[in-house]
């Protein structure tokens, strides 16, 4: 029997009135983060760094690929050089720039991918509970138990060098740390009254994750997610540092500094810049994930 | 009652016009608006009021447990002599728990997972006495019987949680009470146990009062738990504290609006099954924008043009019992009518059965 | 504006009711909930390890259109008792049978059983969804049911301005952003939404100040008579149980240790557990504050419960049959107890100047 068929269903009686809509819960935490002084310094410097990226062709001052013997490795401020000139005698100043696309590739693309693999995995396992969650949380925690550094190494080296192999191992490194988080924040919503209720309505697992648990666990995990960028960026120096990520020519701020760490001696300040560059977008994202995560704390 | 003597010793508790104001989010906070309170040694007074009312916000005043950044304490506060608010860290440390102590509604937050209980007890006498860690043990295990502890000597070594709901607050009653302190503040601490073991509790903490001597201070949203041990009832509202008299008195003959609206809604207080409830309409006022006038004016059944103006000040109403009302004359007559309602009802079961 | 779903719940109610009035609308007969304690390696080999017996054997039934109270200590089973109603969780033994079919069979599937009764939670925050706005909560039970989108918003104001919230203010508005007494509103509203006919209130208003308790209690007394409903009422206060209550069952270890009208059973209650349990009700009256409690310790745990009557730890009229004796449900004008002084012949010496006693009247 079904007796919702046959029910005579009230008709909408007015036509939907205007009401007050509070503002969204994203939109909140936005305007949170405005107020933020620390969240919008490092978005400034996060939003440069992306535009210098994107517009790098535009604003380079010189050819980063131009070579010079005769002006290898000057010092900051020399003339035509404003950030001194490489092992090569190529100009730091438009590798940095254009390093800047490369880099942010390798830090954004592989925990972007991770992410949506990580976050599904993790939901099913949390949501799922019982034997579905211990199979695949153990599963996990086999690929957990290898420090990331050297998980990352001995993928790209087994998978061969390149940039394709280099994002592939660092997917393969953020996806169970991604896939936890959910997966610990997912069992929470889980025990929540309102997941208990929408069950207790008959409404199915699918529709239930949809509505009700989708929209609490996303967040968490997203700001999980942009903590892991900064790794990220330095991983994928890393792995560029040992041969095993982008190649040379190529400016990228980790293969940069492993080029130049010969002339840690000679020009210890152009030598640094490299590393001065990934410190600084990694504390970015950091502390923009950190503003994040207060501001969206409801309750604060 | 011994009230004339204890009228002749100062007040063990004294706090004038206290007001705690909160600077964390965008509008400051009044949370307390003026407070004025006295309790004399070996005397329970119950602060009793709803979320929001500030009743809790008092309590801890009492203590300086406020984060000290963000919030801004005005008025005196005076227990057993020192003047709380003038105390250094260091005396303030000396005064926690010597002086004045308190325990709370959920133990198991309040007491530390990691230690057992009488390590915990040990070590506070310790930090305020010289005297042996065995000789502290002793101590404790007679606090243990004091606050009747089945089988105290093996309970000393176990940790909170092992521990049922009543036997943990009893142990955290005899932490409160490790170094002797004369004032016992309580906040709402039979809240989150069963009827039965609440009854407990509450006798326990009247035994104490009567033979130690304590001075308590119990904050609660119950009267009904509040009657139990309170001498004297102090209502509280937005901050200020609306009425206050003996037990006996407030309950009886409730002179403040409010205290009577509560007494009404409680479930065991309806004249009938099925009769509605006597509800307050509305909700307690924003405490970031308080009215000028009296800030129950809004919901309050008897209220005038008056009322609206200014915060009505106490009106003595003999005894001790004063309410912070224009209208106490109304309420008053409510409360006799009511009476008359009850004892027609009465009657009128008694004719038919 | 009225309201729109009044009539046509009134209408389905009539369609679907089985038996007439007399028939019960909820029976639960032997239901039964062990949880398996969290046991080590060595315990799970060995096939040992500890049972929490939350619920051991319970029977009762709700009538059509009454308010059944449930009371009890902490442990005493009536929460687990109401998620085994809802199907939250699975029962270890025991049949539920809701207005003449059993829950789970295919002439009442559990969806359908799920539309029909619905609850309402103790905490009033945890219970709604903090990402949705008041009314997405409210319309996404009816939308699980197949009722259209702009329907189920409909019906959802309505009930918001049926519970006392005004839906062009507060519809569009996050749980957050409302006080604890609105959001159990808004919780009872989305309970209504699917139109069920029995509604379990867990514990629906213990969380919420004295004053707003009163508000939301004439608010249910109102509901109840409106759409026809029948409550399940869990509350650890008495006052209150005993205000809304039809009849009063008395929980204790996760048996039932009496049931019987409200009035009757709190002026003379027949189960020492449910005297002790009355005693321990603060008096509000100065002058005759409680001397003596009426039960000493805690509520034992239900890990390992006592044999024979298991109130008999902590009875004042226990004797040695009770450590023997598990008492079974008596049923005696309109009132069922549970204790071997009500079971004449049971060996209590209390029984049979009881069964005199009843003889003669």
């Amino acid at each position: 029997m079904n007796t919702t068929a046959s029910l005579p269903l009230p008709q909408p009686r007015t036509k939907v009135e205007a009401i007050e809509r509070s503002p969204g819960f994203w939109s909140g935490v936005l305007a949170k983060l405005m107020r933020d002084p620390v969240a919008l310094g490092a978005g400034a410097v996060l939003l440069a760094l992306i535009v210098m990226a994107i517009f790098a062709n535009q604003l380079l001052p010189a050819d980063p690929y131009a070579t010079s013997m005769f002006k290898r490795l000057k010092p900051i401020g020399f003339e035509g050089y404003p950030l001194g000139a490489d092992e090569l005698g190529r100009d730091m100043l438009s590798r940095l720039m254009l390093g800047t696309r490369l880099s942010l590739f390798m830090g954004i693309t592989p925990v972007l991918i991770a992410f949506v693999i990580g976050s599904a995995i993790g939901i099913l396992a949390g949501y799922a509970g019982g034997l579905v969650n211990t199979l695949i949380m153990r599963t996990i925690d086999i690929l957990y138990a290898f420090p990331s550094v050297l998980l990352a190494i001995a993928l790209s080296g087994a998978l061969g060098a390149g940039i394709g192999n280099a994002l592939l191992s660092l997917t393969i490194v953020f996806i169970p740390q991604i896939a936890r988080v959910a997966e610990s924040v997912t069992t929470q919503v889980r025990g929540r009254d309102y997941v208990e209720a929408a069950r207790a309505s008959g409404a199915g697992p699918f529709t239930i994750v949809r509505v009700h648990v989708l929209g609490n666990v996303l967040g968490p995990i997203f700001v999980f997610a942009t903590s892991l960028i900064a790794v990220s960026m330095i991983l994928a120096s890393g792995l560029s540092f040992l041969g095993l990520g982008v190649r040379p020519p190529e400016p990228e701020w980790g293969l940069m500094l492993n080029t130049l760490r010969t002339a840690i001696y000679s020009q210890p300040l152009v030598a640094a810049l490299p590393g001065v560059m990934i410190f600084i977008t990694s504390i970015s994202f950091n502390l923009l994930s950190d503003s994040l995560r207060s501001a969206m704390d409801v309750k604060s | 009652m011994n009230t004339a003597s204890r009228a002749d010793s100062a007040p063990i508790v004294s706090v004038r016009d206290l007001r705690v104001t909160f600077n964390g989010g965008k509008k400051p906070v009044s949370a307390v608006n003026g407070v004025d309170l006295s309790v004399a040694r070996g005397e329970t007074v119950a602060l009793i009021g709803e979320s929001g009312s500030g009743k809790s916000v008092t309590l801890r005043s009492l203590l300086r447990l406020h984060p000290e950044r963000r919030t801004r304490i005005e008025g005196r506060i005076e227990v057993a002599g020192e003047d709380v608010l003038a105390l250094g860290s260091r005396a303030l440390a000396d005064y926690r728990g010597r002086v004045a102590s308190m325990i709370f509604q959920e133990p198991l937050l309040a007491l530390d997972p990691v230690y057992t209980v009488g390590q915990q007890i040990v070590e506070s006498i310790r930090r305020h006495e010289r005297i042996s860690p065995a000789e502290a043990r002793k101590r404790a295990l007679e606090l243990f019987e004091r606050v009747r502890i089945p089988s105290p000597e093996r309970r000393l070594d176990a940790y909170p949680h092992e521990m049922s709901g009543g036997m943990r607050q009893r142990a955290m009653i005899a932490l409160a009470l490790a170094c002797r302190p004369q004032v016992l503040l309580a906040d709402e601490p039979t809240t989150a146990l069963d009827a039965t073991v609440q009854i407990q509790i509450l006798l326990l903490l009247r035994e104490l009062q009567r033979e130690l001597g304590l001075a308590i201070v119990f904050v609660t949203h119950d009267m009904g738990a509040a009657v139990e041990v309170a001498d004297r009832f102090a209502v509280m509202y937005a901050g200020r504290i609306v009425e206050e008299g003996p037990t006996r008195e407030v309950i009886r003959n409730p002179r403040h609006p409010y205290t009577l609206a509560l007494m009404q809604a409680r479930a065991d207080g309806a004249m009938e099954k099925g009769a509605r409830l006597a509800s307050i309409p509305g909700a307690p006022p924003d405490l970031a924008q308080l009215p000028t006038g009296c800030a129950f004016a809004e919901r309050c059944t008897f209220v005038q043009p008056a009322c609206l103006q200014s915060r009505p000040e106490a009106v003595e109403l003999g005894g001790g019992h004063r309410a912070r009302c224009l209208r106490t004359d109304a309420t008053a007559q409510a409360v006799a009518q009511s009476a008359r309602a009850t004892a027609n009802t009465s009657i009128l079961l008694t004719e038919t059965a | 504006m009225s309201i729109g779903i009044s009539i046509e719940h009134i209408g389905v109610a009539a369609d679907s009711d089985r038996g007439g009035p007399a028939q019960p609308l909820l029976t639960v007969n032997g239901l039964v909930k062990h949880f398996d304690l969290k046991k080590g390696f060595v315990d799970t080999v060995m096939g040992r390890g500890k049972v929490v017996r939350a619920v051991d054997g319970v029977d009762f039934r709700i009538l059509k259109g009454e308010t059944l109270g449930v009371v009890g200590e902490s442990g005493c089973g009536k929460s687990t008792t109401a998620r085994l109603l809802m199907h939250l969780i699975d029962p270890s033994a025991g049949e539920i049978v809701f207005n003449g079919e059993t829950v789970g069979s295919p002439a009442l599937p559990l969806r359908e059983y799920r539309r029909q009764v619905q609850m309402v939670f103790q905490d009033s925050y945890s219970s709604l969804n903090p990402r949705l706005t008041i009314q997405d909560s409210i319309a996404f039970g009816p939308q699980v049911h197949g009722v259209p989108k702009q329907e189920a918003i409909t019906r959802a104001r309505n009930l918001l301005e049926r519970v006392g919230l005004e839906p062009r203010r507060f519809a569009g508005r996050y749980p957050h952003e409302l006080s604890g007494g609105q959001r159990q509103r808004v919780n009872i509203a989305r309970a209504l939404a699917c139109e069920p006919r029995l509604v379990i209130l867990d514990e629906a208003v213990s969380a919420l100040d004295k004053s707003v308790e009163a508000q939301v209690l004439n608010l249910l007394m109102d509901l109840k008579e409106e759409f026809g409903l029948t409550y399940l009422f869990i509350s650890h206060d008495l006052h209150v149980a005993r205000y809304i209550s039809d009849r009063v069952m008395v929980m204790y270890l996760g048996k039932v240790a009496e049931t019987g009208p409200a009035e009757a059973l709190f002026e003379q209650p027949l189960h020492p557990y449910t005297r002790a349990l009355l005693s321990s009700m603060p008096s509000m009256d100065p002058d005759r504050r409680t001397e003596e409690a009426a039960l000493a310790g805690d509520p034992p745990n239900p890990i390992d419960p006592p044999p024979g009557c298991r109130f008999h730890t902590r009875c004042p009229l226990a004797e040695a049959v009770c450590s023997q004796r598990a008492p079974s449900l008596k049923t005696r004008q309109r009132r069922e107890t549970a204790c071997l002084i009500h079971e004449p012949g049971s060996g209590h010496s209390h029984a049979a100047a009881v069964a005199a006693a009843v003889h003669a009247s």
